[in-house]
């Protein structure tokens, strides 16, 4: 973080766009690995676990909006309703036909892919507010068919339940081992997003949200890019149903309403439109926001409101709170918390020189 | 008249009704894009708002009801100022995407805090019409949506007229047309903006009186937002006749929809069917009955 760079000085382009820029850089992933394979399992407690567990899930799901939105400038507030496809596919397959998890979950990812491609067909022929109206249509519609179709649900309450994952006869069932299942995941998901990002593919996404006809001119096929970004960005939220239903052992259409589409737009646009930190970021900020919340309503709410009335409040002011962050950083840092970030570590990095 | 045309007739009355409610809170969201180019997405949030203040003012003892309407009127138009004061205007220039997340974001908040500082219970607003229904050959129709249906038309004639003849309307239309070249005719933009916001303001205010009668208020009331969406695409988003067309549309087709196909898929066909015919209409002509069609091609 607080290094210098003197004396490094790229002469190719594979060196400009390497994934370790720095030699830094190395060592600093090999601490972070540490940290997170070594240290943290063994010291934190198991309710720390499993707030960190519930991060990992979204961070997946951030990373995948974030290619649509940050990185393609497409719109979707249908992210909520791939996730369910994802989730609901792996639950039926691991229940109906006994498939593992290493099969459900590619699976799941692939039919959310699918149909997120459907959904996104409209972004070839419109764009901007009729997108974003379009993909508001297919969450509501793939969320009726769900409630509606039991072959989908399975039944009573729309809910599916799901043994926990298991590999070699070793069964992920407590949190201390869900955490291990789930950071293997985020990390596969923050790797494969670096990569993306860097090549020929992620620049083609830049140059389609910077100026689509210019992007065209330059001989980008956007057809294909666009809903290469919806089937990428859809797997993404797929794959993250899918860890969401093994974490909780059930698939329920309730964890994938509208409202969670906004909890992940709220995700990239607080930590950073267009940025792998930023997705980081915005999952971490909007997953220990209900919870600080929580705490501090405990303290300072129960004044003003009785305990029946606490847990309406709570929900209230976590949608309320989120929707002000969304503004607040659209208008004042459309950049995110990843801005925030860049700019502490530019003034260290430059200091004492900062001219 | 046969039983089955009768039950035809009865749905579509029905739907008509309620349609015209529909486009009641479409015309909100005209009225902005119209002049500003923005979407709002929180126009079902608006009418919940305004649901919100004039039950909580009808709640005190002996307020009567025209002043519960004149101060939600009021509020809203201060609403709609402050809100293009301070959340739309810094985002001029910006994307389009920036200013649907915002609205988006809006939404959130206003659902979010509404029920915390107004309480979280369902309250009612009773209009003086009563509750007997209002028969009409073999339908007949709640008093309530009768009266929606009226504001909505009386509404829809008065924007119309102010489009067309007032000085206002005109320099309104002028900003739609072209910022710049409005502005080079001295007419003072940003006020525009500003007014448009509050004439949403208004509209949502008696759309909440309506609504909020109809469904009781709290905070699922602002769900009625979600059909402002296939009205406004299926009438052309900058008209304000396609929204009364659009309205009377969607309101038919949900009502026939959940009268002849419920039975048979166990209901909900109700939320579902206008989503459907908005993306055929998206599909085939995505400017809509009324829509200039200076949809940007991809």
């Amino acid at each position: 973080m607080f290094h210098r760079e003197a004396g490094i000085f790229k002469t190719t382009y594979a060196a400009d766009a390497a994934l370790y820029p720095l030699p830094i850089a190395k060592w600093t992933i090999a601490a972070l690995a540490l940290i997170f394979v070594v240290l943290i399992p063994l010291t934190v407690h198991e309710y720390y676990l499993s707030i960190l567990n519930l991060i990992f899930i979204a961070i997946v799901g951030a990373l995948g909006l974030n290619i649509l939105v940050g990185y393609t400038g497409q719109i979707s507030i249908g992210h909520a309703a791939f996730m369910s496809v994802g989730a609901y596919t792996a639950a039926n397959l691991a229940v109906k036909l006994g498939l593992p998890f290493w099969i459900t979950l590619p699976a799941g990812g692939l039919m959310a892919a699918a149909i997120g491609v459907v959904v996104g067909m409209p972004s070839l022929r419109i764009k901007g507010l009729y997108l974003a109206i379009a993909t508001l249509a297919g969450q509501l519609i793939i969320e009726w068919t769900i409630n509606r179709v039991p072959a989908i649900s399975g039944g009573a309450q729309a809910s599916i339940e799901v043994d926990r994952p298991s590999l070699f006869g070793f069964s992920f069932n407590t949190q201390g081992s869900l955490y291990f299942f789930l950071l293997f995941f985020a990390v596969l998901a923050i790797v494969a997003t670096l990569n993306l990002a860097r090549s020929r593919i992620g620049r083609a996404f830049v140059a389609v949200r910077d100026q689509d006809i210019a992007a065209e001119i330059i001989g980008i096929n956007i057809y294909r890019y666009k809903l290469l970004a919806f089937a990428i960005s859809s797997f993404y939220a797929g794959v993250c149903g899918v860890l969401y239903t093994y974490y909780f052992g059930i698939a329920n259409y309730e964890q994938f309403q509208l409202i969670v589409s906004i909890d992940y737009l709220a995700m990239i646009i607080i930590g950073g439109l267009g940025s792998v930190l930023g997705s980081i970021f915005g999952a971490i900020f909007v997953t220990l926001l209900p919870i600080v919340i929580r705490l501090f309503m405990e303290d300072v709410g129960s004044l003003f409101f009785t305990q029946a009335e606490m847990a309406n409040v709570i929900s209230g002011l976590r949608l309320g709170v989120f929707g002000g962050l969304i503004i607040f950083f659209l208008i004042v840092e459309p950049e995110g918390l990843n801005r925030l970030w860049r700019n502490v570590r530019s003034y260290f990095r430059v200091w004492p020189f900062s001219y | 008249m046969s039983e089955d045309l009768e039950f035809a007739f009865a749905l579509v009355l029905n739907g008509a009704s309620i349609g015209l409610m529909y486009s009641l809170i479409a015309l909100g969201f005209v009225l902005v894009y119209k002049a500003t180019d923005a979407i709002n997405f929180a126009q079902g949030e608006f009418v919940m708002l305004a649901g919100l203040i004039v039950a909580v003012v009808l709640g005190f003892e002996g307020a009567p009801l025209v002043a519960a309407i004149a101060i939600v009127v009021i509020v809203m138009v201060g609403f709609g100022f402050g809100l293009e004061r301070v959340v739309l205007r810094p985002l001029l220039g910006r994307p389009v995407v920036a200013v649907i997340m915002a609205t988006i974001g809006l939404a959130a908040m206003l659902r979010g805090l509404g029920p915390v500082i107004f309480g979280s219970e369902t309250r009612a607003v009773s209009l003086p019409i009563g509750d007997e229904p209002i028969v009409l050959g073999p339908a007949s129709l709640p008093p309530i949506q009768v009266l929606g249906a009226v504001v909505a038309v009386l509404l829809f004639l008065a924007f119309s007229w102010f489009f067309k003849k007032s000085r206002m309307g005109v320099a309104m239309r002028a900003v739609a047309d072209n910022q710049q070249v409005a502005q080079a005719m001295g007419i003072n933009v940003e006020r525009y903006f500003a007014l448009a916001w509050a004439m949403a303001g208004v509209v949502s205010a008696l759309g909440g009186v309506v609504w909020g009668s109809m469904l009781g208020v709290d905070v699922h009331l602002a769900l009625v937002g979600l059909k402002v969406f296939p009205v406004v695409i299926l009438g052309g988003l900058d008209s304000i006749g396609g929204a009364l067309v659009g309205g009377l549309i969607i309101g038919i087709v949900e009502s026939l929809a959940a009268g002849y196909l419920d039975p048979y898929v166990g209901g909900g066909t109700k939320d579902f069917a206008p989503y459907v015919l908005m993306i055929l209409v998206l599909m085939v002509r995505p400017y809509g009955i009324f829509g200039k069609r200076k949809i940007e091609r991809v």
